[in-house]
This record gives C-alpha cells, sequence and structure tokens, in this order.
C-alpha cells in the first residue's frame, strides 16, 4: 500500500452562526467568527489517496486524473466563493474547518475510481488544520 | 462525525543537555554542543492535535478559544522564554524535546477537557521534530 498526497489552494469566505442560538450565544460562542459580513482565508487543501501500485503504470493513482477531480468537485464550488451562501452543504450547516474537512470528503469519496481516500486535510491557517478519515 | 483539529503554537526556551547520572566526559560525547554549560535557546513550535465528534450545534470538535486559553495559561505562560532546566519539571529529568513532549503531552492529558488528547508534536528546528502519542497508541 502506498499513500500519495496532493496539495491544493482555495481562498473563500465564511461566518459561523447557528440560527438555534440567541445573538448572544452566537457572539460568545464564535465571537469574531460571528461577523455575518463574513471574513476569508487562504485555505490549503491536502488529499490523501492509497492503493497498490499499478505494476504497468508505477501509478497508485494518475496524479492527472486525481488533480482533475480536485478541481472539478472541490475547488470549482469553493474557490473565491462566500461558503454560507453560495455552497450548498453550508446552507443549513456551519462552515467551519471541520465541517469543510467533511463536505471535501463527501465530494471528493465517490468520484475516485483507482485509488482509495485516505484522508482530507484542511489548513484553515498554517496554524490550524483539521484531518478527516471518512470516521463516522 | 470524528474530526482531527491541530493547532500550533510557538515559544522560545533555553535549555542544557546534561545528566547527572554521566560523568562529565560521557556528557559531552554525548550531548556535544547541547552540553554547553551556559545553555542555548530554541523557537519551539507545538502541535497539539485533539479528536472528537463534530458537534452538529458548533460544526466544532473543541472551541479554539478553550483550547488557545489552556495552552496559553497552562503551557506558554510557563515555558515562553525560560531556562527549561531551570523549572521544577526538569530538576530531575534532562530537558530534551522527548521528555518536553511527554511533559506537555501529560498536563494537555490532566487538565484540557474539551476534546480527547491525541498527539503532541515539536518541531525544535526546523530539521528536528518529536511526537508523543501516548503509551497506549501506536502509530499506523
Amino acid at each position: 500500500m502506498v499513500y500519495l498526497t496532493r496539495k491544493a489552494e482555495f481562498s473563500a469566505s465564511h461566518y459561523y452562526d447557528n440560527p438555534e442560538f440567541s445573538a448572544e450565544e452566537n457572539r460568545r460562542i464564535f465571537g469574531k467568527c460571528n461577523n455575518p459580513n463574513g471574513h476569508g482565508h487562504n485555505y490549503t487543501l491536502e488529499v490523501t489517496v492509497k492503493g497498490e501500485v499499478d505494476p504497468r503504470s508505477g501509478f497508485v493513482v494518475d496524479l492527472k486524473q486525481l488533480k482533475e477531480t480536485m478541481s472539478r468537485e472541490v475547488l470549482d464550488a469553493l474557490d473565491h466563493r462566500f461558503l454560507n451562501k453560495e455552497v450548498p452543504e453550508f446552507f443549513n450547516r456551519i462552515p467551519t474547518t471541520e465541517n469543510l474537512a467533511i463536505a471535501i470528503w463527501q465530494r471528493l469519496s465517490p468520484k475516485l475510481n483507482a485509488a482509495k481516500l485516505h484522508r482530507v486535510r484542511v489548513y484553515e491557517t498554517p496554524d490550524l488544520f483539521v484531518d478527516f478519515y471518512g470516521e463516522a | 462525525m470524528k474530526a482531527y483539529l491541530t493547532r500550533r503554537y510557538m515559544f522560545s526556551a533555553s535549555h542544557r543537555l546534561h545528566s547527572d547520572a554521566m560523568s562529565d566526559v560521557e556528557n559531552s560525547a554525548i550531548y556535544g554542543k547541547c552540553n554547553n554549560p551556559y545553555g542555548h535557546g530554541h523557537n519551539y513550535t507545538l502541535e497539539v492535535m485533539v479528536s472528537g465528534a463534530v458537534d452538529e450545534k458548533t460544526g466544532m470538535v473543541c472551541n479554539l478559544v478553550d483550547l488557545d486559553e489552556f495552552v496559553r495559561g497552562q503551557i506558554l505562560e510557563r515555558f515562553d522564554h525560560q531556562n527549561l532546566n531551570t523549572l521544577p519539571e526538569f530538576a530531575r529529568a534532562v530537558p530534551t524535546t522527548e521528555n518536553l513532549c511527554m511533559l506537555i503531552y501529560d498536563i494537555l492529558q490532566r487538565g484540557f477537557r474539551g476534546a480527547h488528547l491525541e498527539k503532541v508534536r515539536f518541531e525544535e528546528t526546523m530539521m528536528n521534530s518529536f511526537e508523543y502519542w501516548g503509551e497506549n497508541r501506536v502509530i499506523e
């Protein structure tokens, strides 16, 4: 089994607000992230896939295909978007880095053929990142 | 759904690697430049990884403000700009980054209640890093 990681970057804005909470609770729990006008990050995405090395190609996965899948399924939908307003997963779910990692997993996992998705890592900043392995 | 959140912090401290269990010659042979009696310093990068179910109401594994406050109060304020050898924690243990890793893991494990602690990782320099997952965890 070999693991291959491909990185990508995207920039997006978001804010955190749960309509079930009062305005005061939202401010207390989410702090500055509660500003309804949103704020942005340069996100770094790391997608790790795993699989056996194909004896003919020497590849775990065709990197060109992986790159295209990531662009089509993830970057086209998220890059330069306001996540709360433009990405359906976040119409009713808070676009935290945790939920972003889960959403990216759910977008990619069914679209990968040869290799199996192992991990999605999303850096919100260089000092904060979340890993999701598809665990329930 | 279970996710793993990692936060990075920085602090600067000095230390000297010297073991009273060894002769001066042995100390010098084993620790080399790190045995310099006046000590030397590093900019340490501390990585704390916690895990847990993502809370449906907040979308979070744990509130970062709580983790940041704990680390600032219990770790950064205690270790930043200190000479590690002078701290009670290192009265008997050599302040290697291995021992620092285990000490910080222990502080988080005992005191931080916001999420499950997975791992403590230190970068002593850009070239050296150390991680500790606790005793019961084997890294795949």
